[in-house]
């Protein structure tokens, strides 16, 4: 073959075909090293390392994550402790936004005079801002002046301080999480819809197939892509909650309402964190949690795709 | 260069304006000054550009390039700001908080313009800015804390002035059978229950024992740290603090006390120009000194905000010839007066200005500070230990049978930050 070909042609024509798809592939790739993979490098790097962020680093080596972790003869950090339950509590109940979205959805869709009107406010609180959403649920909880509290008292119900409250805290944040999460599910779940087959749905309707039994077995095994990508969305939600905790409890009543993106931030970036060795720790604990479901569906999707074949 | 511009700004300060006028036409000052304040109210910022226009006047030639950061967002911005290619005045704060910038070389050590006369009038706040026996920085301001409460409240009730804990504590039950609070306060932000804590604990021990605690020597849990709560329980168990005070800010608690609902607020000076605001006049607040618990001289909470040059600055001869300015006499009694920044000037040659609760903050901190003057609860402390220690103390406040577990987790805090 080489024999043949003239030696006129260049090395780049000769390997053009295998060459050009890196070409493009390069910039994108470039931008992911710098800004996404360098930086998770070196977050584990600093976490085996006492550092103020100012001066020197001084090597630790595991330290960190045994003081986080509570190995040895230390106890577990119980601020770690409380971030991590809170953690799961948010990813239980944040779910809760993906059936109640089917649910609008189903109830939307439906051809009657305005609807888009209709869709477009239940859309709209995912449109404003996560800032926006805690502070109007932060003046709905308030002690005295609060909406809520006027409504209890209506039916004579006591004044509860939802975010006063350790123990109620961090369900009264991950309610008003719900509240933009559910909006985004319904929107999931209103694009699938609309790429349902009706020739499907009229066939088991000739088959006596409604209600119930419909749903299950016609429309929702048809809406299994939007209902993978709603759980991705959510869970992935759930474990980066931070705004929402800033604004309505700033972590508190003393650190009930933690979670591990915020104890990091406090730790290593907030007014009087100074410990990146730690804060990069917590991060790194972080990252295998989410990791570990990230991979799980890669794996769920790779496992379809093959099953599609 | 540098001798003239000290002579010069000796004169300065001994003859007033008079000489600064000469001072601007003798020795210009030229190149850059760049200045990032935090200085973001309406009132400060308007100090601060009127700061930056008095310096330009007397320095024509200079380029003042003046940026102003919300003073919240400087708290995290100074570490990114003192890094790469810093301006060369930043603000910040006294004592223990300029700590991790010192420690980490990014503030100028200014030692020898306190030592050489470059700062005269500052003998009596220069320990503030001290760290290691050098100094960092020059205060600009400062201003009291005490008790601030509705005068005419009191004197339904037939009350007045404690002076002593016990007093205190009648006044309070007074006030508690009259259907209100004793005293406002909103902990959402933590630093509020510091203040708490600061003057229980210099009342009950001293201000020795309390900067000892701040320097980590003594165990948090001491029988004498424990008695500190126990008085500080004495309040919150007889209903002295108003309720869900964990869920507001100090501006929203003091609606509290403005509606009547509450009588008194443990405050800064910063909370009377609110107060007016608000619409509650001089004759219905008023302001008393906390009161006296065990028997040691008083020390008070008198926090200072503060210039620094970074390491890092380019033109640091125009910074220090600014840091001259500010602190001067003459200077110092305009930016704190009651129209500007309301506060109290700390050049000892400056006057108060005529208002009824800078002239108490100032008679008490000269005369009746005796046991010294400390900076905060979030300024002594070294900042992990002050984030932790008020957490637990906003914990106290509402749940205070979880003290034991409280001291205990401070206590293990305590050992891990001071190696």
């Amino acid at each position: 073959m080489s024999s043949v070909t003239p030696t006129s042609r260049s090395w780049y024509k000769r390997n053009e075909i295998a060459l050009t798809p890196w070409l493009f592939l390069l910039p994108a790739m470039l931008f992911f090293a710098v800004y996404v993979i360098i930086p998770i490098g070196q977050s584990f790097w600093i976490s085996f390392h006492q550092w103020d962020g100012l001066g020197e680093k001084t090597y630790l080596g595991t330290a960190n994550y045994e003081r986080l972790l509570g190995i040895g003869d230390q106890n577990i950090d119980r601020k770690f402790e409380t971030s991590f339950w809170n953690n799961l509590k948010w990813l239980a109940l944040y779910l809760l936004a993906v059936p109640a979205g089917l649910f609008i959805a189903l109830f939307l869709n439906q051809t009657v005079r305005g609807i888009r009107l209709y869709k477009s406010l239940f859309f709209f609180p995912f449109v404003i801002s996560q800032v926006v959403v805690g502070l109007v649920f932060s003046w709905f909880y308030l002690p005295r002046e609060g909406l809520l509290n006027a409504i209890l008292g209506v039916f004579g119900a006591g004044p509860v301080n939802i975010l006063g409250d350790p123990t109620l805290a961090t369900y009264g944040i991950i309610a008003a999480g719900l509240w933009p999460q559910t909006a985004y599910c319904m929107i999931l779940y209103l694009t699938g819809l609309n790429a349902v087959d009706p020739e499907q749905v009229e066939a088991a309707r000739l088959d006596g197939a409604k209600g119930y039994k419909m749903l299950w077995y016609i429309i929702l095994p048809q809406l299994k892509p939007a209902t993978f990508i709603a759980f991705v969305v959510t869970i992935i939600g759930a474990l980066r909650s931070f705004d929402l905790i800033s604004v309505m409890t700033n972590g508190g009543p003393f650190g009930s309402t933690r979670v591990l993106s915020f104890y990091m931030f406090e730790e290593s970036l907030s007014e009087f964190g100074f410990r990146m060795g730690y804060g990069s720790a917590i991060a790194v604990v972080l990252f295998f949690i989410m990791l570990g479901f990230i991979g799980y569906f890669l794996y769920a999707m790779w496992r379809d795709e093959k099953g599609a074949r | 260069m540098h001798s003239i511009l000290k002579t010069s700004c000796a004169a300065v300060a001994a003859l007033g304006m008079a000489a600064s006028a000469a001072f601007a036409d003798g020795h210009q000052l030229s190149g850059d000054l760049k200045i990032t304040s935090d200085m973001s109210n309406p009132a400060p910022r308007a100090v601060m550009e009127g700061l930056v226009a008095g310096f330009q006047e007397m320095h024509p030639e200079l380029n003042i390039e003046l940026t102003v950061v919300d003073r919240e967002a400087w708290k995290t911005q100074i570490r990114n700001a003192l890094g790469a290619n810093p301006p060369d005045v930043v603000n910040w704060y006294a004592a223990n908080r300029m700590g991790p910038y010192v420690d980490a070389g990014l503030f100028e050590d200014i030692s020898d313009m306190y030592a050489n006369g470059d700062l005269p009038g500052l003998d009596a706040v220069q320990g503030a800015l001290t760290l290691d026996g050098k100094q960092y920085g020059v205060p600009y301001t400062y201003y009291q804390w005490g008790v601030y409460y509705r005068e005419d409240i009191f004197n339904e009730l037939g009350l007045s002035e404690p002076v002593t804990f016990d007093e205190e504590i009648a006044n309070c039950q007074v006030i508690v059978d009259s259907g209100r609070a004793c005293y406002a306060i909103g902990t959402k932000f933590l630093w509020t229950a510091g203040g708490w804590f600061d003057y229980m604990n210099m009342r009950t021990n001293g201000f020795d024992f309390h900067m000892q605690l701040a320097r980590g020597e003594v165990e948090w849990t001491d029988p004498r740290v424990r008695e500190t709560f126990a008085n500080w329980r004495k309040l919150i168990d007889m209903g002295g603090f108003i309720a869900d005070h964990q869920s507001y800010s100090w501006q929203e608690a003091l609606n509290f006390m403005i509606d009547g609902e509450a009588t008194s607020y443990l405050m800064g000076n910063f909370a009377v120009a609110a107060m007016r605001e608000a619409g509650l006049t001089d004759e219905q607040i008023d302001f008393y000194q906390f009161p006296l618990i065990g028997d040691y001289p008083q020390g008070e909470d008198a926090p200072t905000d503060t210039f620094h040059i970074p390491s890092g600055a380019e033109n640091k001869d125009n910074a220090r010839a600014f840091l001259q300015y500010v602190t001067s006499a003459n200077v110092q009694t305009e930016i704190n007066s009651g129209d500007a920044l309301g506060q109290l000037p700390i050049n000892a040659a400056s006057g108060v200005d005529a208002d009824e609760f800078l002239e108490q903050g100032f008679a008490m901190l000269s005369t009746k500070a005796q046991g010294g003057v400390a900076q905060f609860f979030d300024r002594d402390f070294p900042a992990e230990m002050a984030s932790v220690g008020m957490e637990g103390l906003q914990e106290f406040m509402v749940f205070p049978d979880n003290l034991d577990d409280i001291l205990a987790r401070l206590e293990e805090a305590r050992q891990r930050i001071y190696q």
